[in-house]
């Protein structure tokens, strides 16, 4: 046993390798797979096509999310091409023996919000899913992280995929948020900071008493957008807030079995002294409430700013202007005021009672704006349940809001909920690339109490001034 | 999933000098609902290459008659975003085998060599060297030499070396791939397997 100091990353990643390649990848092995109807078909008939079979049914899991509806989830699913992939999802778990939690069951709902809520992502494990924003387990202590399909055949047949260890970043933030500071700030602000391809070949991890004050639901939102920083994935050590948030939850261990894990967790942290690749400071309180203004999610700022000039931003200044042109913004303009049309909450970013929380605190007592369009969409049936006992949904329809279905939606609209062409739209979502909307939409992302200022106001509005 | 082996390659190449080309951009999330994996190619960079009624826009380089080739040349940071393996498969069914970059996302970047493109990342000058070759002339050829790891403009020499990992590269000479690798270590798997604690 070395007595070299380590790292949170290295601890975990280090006991699941099952074996190191010369000049080659780790083969690494995994706890947990999250599957979805959109990246797993074809996994399933690389099998087929193979002969061979699912070594672990017990570590898969299926929800459907990606192109479900979020209206009349109980009539059959209209476009025939979801539809299809619905049904191979259900298919293909059935026929190898994976837990499915397909459209209708009291447990589906966005895969990154299902896995947490039900205690099958725990501290100190290997999670993947066809999904880039696996990122979001690593809220736990998990390393968690996006795979493609072919990666998705490989945990099928061996639960184990091919893959190089990344490097090591630690990003610290210190001091105390101001007023209508949420984690989406955070996140969005250290996206800014390292651009949009300022983390790509690390691993990240989040430290620094925003981080350790920060809620679970928080954590996972900023681990969610660490992909949006080209990192791999994002994690936090594990502590008194993620036991009490997994304790009792239906999946998680318990009795003998939560003491045995409960020890393993608190070895999960980085040892003093321990060396990163690059490590970045930021101090909590130069971050406002954040938006972003162009077509990647490196591409925010304070929402009380102007939009930079090109020779401001990292990057050449011909992709700079074809993005504001996309956006049909301008160099120094003020976002303040900029009219909307459409408003999204929801999706793994944000997309859980906390978020619904955040927003309603803003809706109450106010109206939506006639301008604007509102998706209010939870991460699943659970988070739902919540908005409906906390009497959130009471304050939504008041104002004039209409919840819907839980699911994906217009995070990627692969399903109908998509932003007309040339439609501004304050999204919690995690992309605003070109089209990522709908063909021609125009994203602003923001967290759940901008999007709710936009909402009440039908322009970009400052949260503090309405708090 | 097999595919061709990949030694040397001697081609003309399609430049598109933007930068971030995220997966959203390569195939749009609306066309991922497709069950099998051939056919994305008709649906690659849609949105950049087809208007709302899907005629060309004229104006973008996959229109443009002059440039072929089975050498896709990006801006910096290709293939950010979505972790979606079709991006690579709509790149490889519109018949590219490689794609040169100063930089590349990682996911992207697994995608593309699990499934047979060699993603040759060059310094932002020799990108900046290629695009000027091709736009002068777009008959310009590249070779991607793998067994040699290099990249070389052949009309004017100018040559780079290329970093890719041995075990990796020795899969794209012979065409194997990581499944056929972990289906013959089942045995050392389940022993690990038994060990875990979840």
């Amino acid at each position: 046993m070395s007595n070299q100091a380590s790292t949170l990353f290295d601890k975990v990643w280090d006991a699941h390798v099952v074996r190191k390649i010369e000049d080659g990848p780790d083969v690494f092995f995994i706890d947990r797979h999250f599957i979805h109807e959109v990246t797993s078909p074809v996994a399933f008939l690389g099998l087929e096509s193979r002969n061979i079979g699912v070594m672990y049914a017990e570590r898969t899991f299926a929800t459907a999310d990606h192109n479900t509806p979020t209206i009349n989830q109980h009539l059959p699913v209209q476009d025939p091409l979801s539809a299809n992939q619905l049904k191979a999802l259900e298919t293909n778990s059935a026929k190898y023996g994976i837990s499915h939690w397909g459209l209708g069951h009291a447990r589906n709902g966005i895969v990154h919000v299902v896995g947490p809520e039900n205690g099958i992502t725990l501290p100190g494990m290997t999670i993947v899913c066809g999904d880039s924003h696996t990122s979001t387990h690593g809220a736990f202590g998990a390393i968690a992280f996006g795979i493609g399909t072919s990666e998705v055949e490989m945990v099928l047949s061996s639960q184990c995929i091919m893959q190089p260890k990344p490097k090591k970043m630690r990003v610290n933030v210190n001091g105390k948020l101001g007023k209508g500071v949420t984690p989406k700030d955070v996140t969005l602000y250290i996206i800014s900071k390292l651009t949009t391809a300022g983390a790509t070949g690390y691993f990240v991890e989040y430290a620094g008493d925003v981080f350790e004050n920060m809620s679970m639901e928080g954590r996972m939102t900023v681990c969610n957008m660490s992909i949006e920083m080209g990192a791999r994935g994002g994690m936090i050590a594990p502590d008194e807030t993620t036991f009490a948030y997994i304790n009792g939850r239906e999946q998680a261990p318990k009795g003998e079995k939560w003491d045995k894990a409960l020890a393993y967790w608190k070895t999960l942290k980085t040892d003093e002294g321990a060396v990163f690749d690059k490590e970045y400071n930021f101090d909590a309180a130069d971050i406002e409430p954040m938006i972003t203004y162009g077509t990647n999610p490196g591409m925010g700022q304070g929402i009380s700013k102007a939009i930079p000039f090109s020779d401001q931003v990292e990057g050449g200044k011909a992709t700079y202007d074809k993005s504001l042109n996309y956006m049909g913004f301008h160099e120094n303009e003020s976002m303040l005021g900029k009219k909307i049309d459409y408003v999204f909450i929801g999706s793994c970013t944000n997309g859980r009672i906390e978020d619904f929380r955040a927003f309603a605190s803003i809706v109450k007592g106010r109206k939506k704006a006639d301008n604007v369009t509102a998706w209010v969409v939870p991460g699943s049936h659970i988070v739902e349940a919540q908005i409906k006992e906390e009497g959130i949904l009471d304050i939504l329809t008041e104002a004039g809001f209409e919840l819907r279905q839980p699911g994906c939606s217009a995070c990627l609209a692969m399903n109908d909920d998509k932003i007309p062409a040339g439609k501004y739209a304050v999204s919690t979502s995690n992309r605003n690339f070109e089209g990522r909307q709908g063909p021609g939409a125009r994203t602003l992302l923001a967290s759940p109490l901008v999007a709710a200022a936009a909402a009440v106001t039908g322009v970009v509005t400052d949260p503090r001034d309405l708090l | 999933m097999a595919y061709d082996k990949f030694t040397v390659l001697t081609s003309t190449a399609v430049p598109l000098p933007i930068e971030n080309v995220d997966t959203d951009q390569i195939i749009p999330a609306r066309f991922l609902k497709a069950t099998k994996r051939e056919g994305f190619g008709d649906n690659l960079f849609r949105d950049w290459r087809y208007n709302g009624d899907d005629s060309p826009k004229q104006d973008f380089v996959l229109n443009n008659p002059i440039y072929s080739g089975k050498i896709l040349v990006g801006g910096h940071n290709f293939g950010s975003g979505s972790s979606r393996e079709h991006a690579a498969w709509a790149i490889y069914d519109y018949g590219f085998r490689c794609v040169v970059s100063s930089f590349f996302a990682d996911i992207f970047k697994g995608n593309s060599l699990n499934i047979g493109i060699l993603p040759v990342q060059v310094s932002p000058e020799f990108l900046d060297k290629i695009f000027l070759a091709i736009e002068a002339d777009p008959n310009t050829e590249l070779e991607i030499n793998l067994p040699e790891q290099t990249i070389t403009i052949l009309a004017t020499g100018e040559q780079q070396s290329f970093d890719i990992n041995g075990y990796k590269k020795h899969n794209m000479i012979n065409g194997f791939d990581d499944i056929d690798y972990l289906q013959a270590m089942k045995g050392e798997i389940k022993e690990f397997e038994a060990e875990r604690i979840y």
